[in-house]
């Protein structure tokens, strides 16, 4: 009790000292002297409250004190103690005090590292995400409250849905607010440069850092969430396009392009007002996502209550911020002669600039798909589905300029390339490329024209990025990572497409089901009893060609509350994964069984990684100048 | 050059719906296609609700009747409205859905090609 | 000038799309089909009683007013509505007819023995088949029908209200 109570009073006290942050910044801000280090301080001062008012909500869960409407929501006396404790952000309220934390923590973080730039850019900045940070508090405290007092005190909680009793699923939401939050920063520093005329190519190598982060958390927070859904959810899939992987991705999208966007800048002061609207673009799409999800506008799989009061109070807030942004860009930035391109056709900035747009084009599909039957349904009543055929036949043509200008890209010099490098050698390679892919489609696939210049230009990208590797005049190496992380993406997930085989059929203990392919042996089923649940073990060998496997598939009966889940079996071998689930079928005696191979998922998640390593390697690169 | 690339483009576009022969695969594109109704975002094909496993069963039924995939898709919407594809259709309702991505593609590149094309000069 | 411009197309497409999600927040997400066929659907079935297969046009006279239900021993709701069809059955106006969905014989046998049958037919849907024939997509479900064509379809269990509707339509 007394955890929430103090978590209840750090939260409004938090909010009152954007009292002083706000009359220190804008008295700083008006004088001539250095910068105000009682502003650091009331930040500090800021973060130390939001980290005391969440460790009060944890510490509540931890005791399981359900006298704390959140807690009692969210949780059970059962539940083992990595959950209980990841249940804290797990929930509406909880999941909006690590919003706040990020916030403030970030801008602390800011603070800090920017101590030798220009004095009235880090005073707006503050000002920018404060705005945003009163926002928040004001949220959290009027209608989300995460320390709520029902009396009198249940003993028991209602929160033990085991769906959620995960690992990744602990992980990530924390990864994707370090991503989606973390770009709020970005967000408020342009808004400040901006006003201050202060983008320029210094200000590039400082802002670059940001992006690194908040681009590198959401990559590994969507990439947590893909592996938790292919694990957990048992239909062998890591991606379904639902609105709520959607808003994840587009913010993952704009600041992709920002990043590439701020290089150029960095390097040749140039696609200056590319960066002001992909910074606010990001920060914006992050919170029009938060909208989408949590105010049950959409339909789909996520698990938060959605309360459509709540979501008029996003609504309201993104809209303020997207018209203070707006006015701030309109009025303060001056397109100044450096707007008009510098550079010729046939240079490295001309390839950026057209993945850029490959990029936006990407965002719009997404975006436009995920609230296209929002505008239907209010314009003409009309309901429809947008649903992974749509964003496919819009998406993959694409994904082949895409690809080659990314392999190209890299060769290319700054300003003007008089000529293309080793033309015959990258021709070459061009070449290879579509046979060998040409010979894989023929022989294992369909789809003939496409999937050959496709996978044609995605081992292009492969080799290109391979051979800079052994290459002395390849001096980005994390670029060159990355890229070639991507290549291996593509490659993964259409290999994947085209060489997974499936089986599902009906089955009862005893019986074997054989076709050309695999061989497999329904041989015994057991029960056991666990400690919140009673488990059906089915126990199958599976023959094919080259091996037999034993795999062991469970149905996990729950009695509070009471739901049934399928626990899937995968073996994962370093070429493909062996994954099977059984569900119950009507007569109680047969079992739905579904067999499926996927082969290369182990290398879709590491190359995600290599992606992410790439950009790590880019952050902690010193410029030795 | 660049209407040759749009052209190219739209070829490859109308290369994607090549149906698949056997009755198995006709079965699975199919359900794959299907809203289950009853569940939070997934397909027919993916689901184990009692509709869906119903459902499926219908579609097999009707395949084995001769009836083409459009003809299937024609049966379930007039019974169950046009949130059942995944795959939305090209009518009067999604013709904005469809286009604006590439109007906005389109947009885009006339911006850049026309600030090349300034810088040349 | 084309700054202007550009400038208050912005603003207007977001006062735009923010009227349309304020309006969307106040639109349930959940879907009702919107079901367009008027004609009822032909379909093949065996009596529950007669275990026979009836066609089923012939079960549908053209001048009178039919009850057509979904409903299964199971189905929780379907107890609640159950009075209220076994009510409805004394209607001499109307005729129920019955589509066991998804059961089990001996279950439905006693579901009926204990809380009445109002049907003058039941039909057995075993595989769930003849409902979606119906554009159903759960229990319980019931159709209003007249010269072969559904006059009304209810969405979960009868109530009060739609008691009323029902005797409305069948004047």
């Amino acid at each position: 009790m007394i955890y929430s109570t103090i978590g209840y009073y750090s939260l409004i006290f938090g909010l009152v000292v954007s009292l002083p942050i706000f009359f220190f910044s804008i008295k700083n801000f008006k004088n001539e002297g250095i910068f105000d280090s009682k502003i650091i301080g009331f930040s500090f001062i800021q973060l130390l409250l939001v980290i005391t008012s969440f460790l009060g909500l944890i510490i509540s869960f931890i005791i399981s004190d359900f006298s704390n409407e959140t807690v009692y929501n969210n949780s059970h006396t059962t539940k083992p103690l990595f959950y209980k404790i990841s249940g804290t952000w797990g929930n509406h309220e909880g999941s909006l005090l690590l919003w706040l934390l990020v916030l403030t923590l970030f801008i602390f973080i800011f603070l800090l590292r920017s101590k030798k730039l220009l004095k009235n850019y880090r005073i707006l900045t503050v000002l920018f995400q404060q705005i945003i940070i009163i926002g928040f508090f004001i949220f959290l405290i009027d209608s989300s409250n995460p320390f709520n007092h029902i009396f009198p005190t249940p003993t028991e909680g209602l929160g033990l849905n085991p769906i959620l009793q995960d690992p990744a699923l602990a992980i990530h939401p924390p990864m994707l607010y370090l991503g989606y939050v973390g770009s709020s920063i970005i967000f408020s520093s342009v808004l400040a440069a901006t006003s201050l005329n202060y983008i320029s190519k210094l200000w590039a190598t400082h802002i670059k850092q940001w992006v690194l982060i908040s681009w590198l958390f959401l990559t590994l927070g969507i990439l947590l969430g893909s592996i938790w859904a292919y694990y957990e959810l048992g239909w062998g899939g890591f991606w379904f396009w639902d609105p709520v992987e959607n808003v994840s991705l587009m913010p993952w999208l704009a600041l992709t392009t920002l990043l590439h966007c701020v290089l150029v800048l960095e390097k040749r002061s140039t696609l200056k007002s590319w960066v002001i609207i992909l910074s606010i673009t990001t920060f914006t799409l992050s919170m029009c996502g938060t909208f989408l999800v949590r105010s049950g506008i959409l339909n789909s799989v996520h698990t938060f209550a959605n309360d459509p009061e709540r979501g008029l109070f996003i609504l309201s807030f993104l809209f303020v911020l997207i018209f203070v942004s707006l006015f701030v860009f309109f009025v303060f930035h001056k397109s100044e002669k450096e707007e008009v391109i510098s550079f010729t056709l046939f240079s490295k900035e001309t390839s950026i600039l057209i993945n850029n747009w490959l990029m936006m084009y990407f965002l719009s599909v997404v975006l436009i798909g995920t609230v296209y039957p929002i505008f239907l349904d209010v314009i003409s009543s009309e309901q429809i589905s947008v649903g992974p055929p749509f964003y496919h036949k819009l998406i993959i043509p694409f994904l082949i300029p895409f690809l080659i200008f990314m392999a190209l890209g890299p060769q290319l010099k700054w300003i003007k390339s008089s000529s293309l490098e080793g033309k015959k050698y990258l021709a070459f390679l061009l070449i290879i490329s579509f046979v060998i892919s040409f010979v894989i489609v023929k022989n294992f696939g369909n789809n003939l024209l496409i999937n050959t210049i496709l996978i044609g230009s995605a081992l292009y990208l492969f080799f290109i990025t391979v051979r800079d590797f052994f290459r002395e005049k390849t001096q980005n190496f994390s670029q060159n990572l990355a890229h070639f992380g991507f290549s291996l993406l593509i490659l993964s997930i259409l290999f994947n497409n085209i060489f997974s085989s499936e089986v599902i059929t009906n089955l009862k203990v005893g019986e074997t089901f054989k076709n050309e392919k695999f061989k497999i042996e329904f041989n015994d089923l057991k029960k056991f009893e666990e400690k919140n649940f009673l488990s059906f073990k089915g126990y199958f060998l599976i023959e094919d060609n080259n091996s037999k496997e034993k795999l062991e598939p469970e149905l996990r009966v729950y009695n509070q509350p009471n739901i049934i889940t399928s626990e899937a079996d995968i073996k994962i071998t370093f070429l493909s994964d062996k994954f099977i689930t059984m569900n119950t079928v009507q007569n109680e005696e047969y079992f739905n069984i579904r067999y499926q191979v996927k082969p290369f998922m182990l290398w879709i998640w590491v190359s995600v990684l290599l992606i992410s390593l790439g950009g790590s390697i880019s952050f902690f690169k010193r410029k030795s100048l | 050059m660049k209407i040759h690339k749009f052209i190219f483009l739209f070829l490859i576009l109308f290369s994607f719906n090549s149906l698949n022969a056997s009755e198995d695969e006709l079965k699975k594109n199919i359900t794959k296609n299907l809203r289950c109704l009853v569940c939070q975002g997934q397909s027919v094909y993916d689901s184990d609700s009692e509709f869906a496993v119903s459902l499926k069963l219908v579609v097999e039924n009707k395949i084995q009747q001769g009836l083409t995939e459009d003809q299937i898709y024609k049966f379930l919407t007039d019974k169950y409205g046009d949130w059942i594809l995944y795959d939305p259709k090209f009518n009067k309702n999604t013709y904005l859905l469809w286009f604006l991505p590439l109007l906005i593609l389109f947009l885009g590149g006339a911006i850049i090609a026309k600030k090349l094309i300034k810088f040349k000069k | 000038m084309k700054k202007r411009i550009i400038s208050f197309l912005i603003i207007v497409t977001f006062i735009f799309t923010f009227v349309i999600f304020y309006k969307g927040l106040n639109k349930s997400s959940f879907y009702k089909p919107k079901s367009e066929i008027k004609e009822i659907p032909k379909f093949l079935s065996k009596s529950f009683f007669s275990k026979e297969e009836i066609e089923s046009q012939k079960l549908f006279d053209e001048n009178k007013f039919y009850l057509f239900n979904i409903w299964a021993s199971w189905c929780v709701p379907c107890r609640d509505e159950h009075p209220i069809l076994v009510a409805l059955s004394k209607n001499k106006n109307l005729n129920l007819i019955g589509l066991n969905y998804k059961d089990k014989i001996t279950n439905a046998e006693k579901f009926l023995n204990e809380l009445g049958n109002p049907y003058k037919e039941i039909l057995i849907d075993q595989d769930g088949t003849r409902a979606i024939e119906w554009g159903a997509f759960g229990v319980p479900e019931t159709f209003i029908i007249y010269n072969n064509k559904i006059v009304k379809k209810f969405i979960g269990p009868l109530n009060e209200n739609s008691i009323k509707e029902i005797e409305q339509i069948i004047q």
